[in-house]
């Protein structure tokens, strides 16, 4: 195309006195039917989009947007992990050849290569031929990425028990103290069996706070008997009305608290 | 009525020109999956859009409750999560967009790279394009923090122990970022708000715009 500078215009105008524009090639130059995109080609436009939000709906119903317990900045034990698109730059950092000494090398130079490299492809890769296979080099590289974007996507995602994390950091409001029945017999079995890790409140010490689950009266006997996630089995020593009283006591405080908000 | 409407403003302001530009032009048969299935990917880009609309609604919206406040920002998402009607659909589909959005972008650049849409005459597309998907990898990182719950603040630490690595500039940037170059806290809230919902928005208005008038100058590509 022609530069700015030495462009003569016709009188005080805008237009160019030679008229050499880059014009695109006209649709009906290519072979095939077009198809008028007011209002033929939109209505078919908005027919897959509802379908689309349709789907994206169903997700949306489906799982909640997950909350976790407010801020704790003391809270050292707590494993930190971004969201999961920032996963794999998150996962290159732990390996020995881009942390430490070389930490440049993992947050800067590696993903400034790969990213800049994205950035300025059209003029890395500058054949004529469109298809993949004209142009081997681009191609491979970026496949290449993809796959290590996938694999260490894979690697920092596989190594967390996403369900436990969850589950030992429910969302509850801070200073939000529930009335604890301290007569109800469950306590009594509570008091021996379960308030070392979980607290006397419920708000959970060592193990996680017992408010706000959505567990029935069987699955918590289960659970005080068989364990789950990192309680190991056996925690609970005591009859089997001991463990019906105990099991009661929990679900009712439940109802107590949810009935609170 | 309608078309007395558009001749009276046509007339003064002539809105033809634009009219054309926006709507009233040809389809080509290769992008159009209603004659040829396998054309759906050409769909990706504009379902990106489509989510990214739904991303500014649902945001303006959830605006409506939020407190960016280090004391209230949790309690008003749990208020809205749990006790505002139709509220952790709001806040569902922002947080589903969020993914959506990233996956929808990533097609849409895969699609055109392995058919090489980025060729000249579209190089500066392209880079807008990439430019994009940075601005949307950051409105990602800031949103991550605004409930201000456990994983927001252990995730915004670590982004910015990470930022102040780097050599010559890395302090500058935490404090830029977290409004000290200590705490991570009020100011960090505030600050990464701010870029969330004015910063970043405003850049990502700019260079849609930019991305759209290019596509409309230059057309889509052509068959393979």
């Amino acid at each position: 195309m022609k530069k700015g500078k030495g462009m003569k215009f016709v009188g005080d105008s805008r237009i160019t006195a030679e008229k050499v524009r880059f014009i695109p090639k006209d649709y009906s130059e290519y072979p095939g039917k077009t198809e008028a995109f007011w209002p033929n080609f939109l209505l078919k436009e908005w027919l897959a989009g509802s379908v689309f939000l349709v789907g994206f709906l169903c997700l949306v119903l489906a799982h909640p947007a997950p909350l976790e317990g407010p801020a704790d900045p003391t809270d050292a034990a707590y494993l930190p992990l971004p969201d999961w698109y920032f996963l794999f730059l998150y996962q290159l950092l732990k390996y020995k050849f881009a942390s430490a000494q070389y930490f440049v090398i993992g947050a800067l130079v590696m993903p400034g290569l790969a990213f800049g490299g994205l950035m300025l492809a059209p003029f890395l890769d500058k054949g004529k031929g469109r298809r993949p296979n004209k142009r081997p080099i681009s191609v491979s590289l970026m496949l290449l990425g993809i796959i290590a974007v996938f694999w260490l996507t894979w690697e920092a995602a596989s190594h967390v028990d996403w369900e436990a994390k969850a589950e030992e950091n429910r969302p509850i409001p801070p200073g939000s103290t529930v009335e604890i029945d301290t007569e109800d017999p469950g306590y009594a079995v509570y008091e021996n069996n379960c308030l070392s890790c979980h607290g006397g409140q419920l708000e959970g010490v060592a193990g996680p706070a017992l408010i706000g689950m959505e567990y029935s009266v069987e699955e918590i006997k289960q659970i005080a008997v068989e364990g789950i996630g990192d309680m190991p089995p056996g925690q609970f020593n005591g009859t089997e009305e001991e463990l019906q009283q105990l099991a009661e006591f929990i679900v009712a405080t439940n109802e107590q608290a949810a009935e609170d908000h | 009525m309608l078309q007395k409407i558009y001749d009276w403003v046509d007339e003064r302001v002539d809105i033809t020109p634009l009219w054309r530009d926006i709507a009233d032009h040809e389809v080509p048969e290769h992008v159009n999956p209603a004659h040829n299935f396998s054309a759906f990917v050409y769909c990706f880009g504009g379902l990106t859009f489509f989510v990214t609309v739904i991303q500014i609604l649902s945001g303006m919206f959830l605006t409506m409750y939020y407190v960016p406040d280090i004391e209230n920002a949790w309690r008003s998402v749990y208020y809205l999560q749990t006790q505002v009607a139709h509220g952790q659909i709001v806040r569902g589909m922002h947080h589903w967009g969020a993914s959506v959005v990233i996956v929808m972008l990533f097609l849409h650049t895969l699609r055109v790279f392995f058919q090489g849409a980025y060729k000249k005459p579209r190089e500066l597309n392209w880079i807008v394009g990439v430019l994009i998907f940075f601005i949307m990898l950051g409105l990602g990182l800031t949103g991550y923090l605004l409930p201000w719950d456990n994983k927001a603040y252990f995730a915004t630490v670590v982004t910015l122990e990470i930022a102040e690595g780097i050599p010559y500039i890395g302090e500058m940037t935490k404090t830029l970022l977290a409004g000290h170059p200590e705490i991570v806290g009020a100011q960090t809230l505030t600050r990464f708000f701010a870029i969330h919902v004015f910063f970043l928005p405003a850049a990502l208005f700019a260079l849609m715009a930019v991305h759209f008038i290019l596509i409309r100058k230059q057309g889509i590509s052509g068959p393979m």
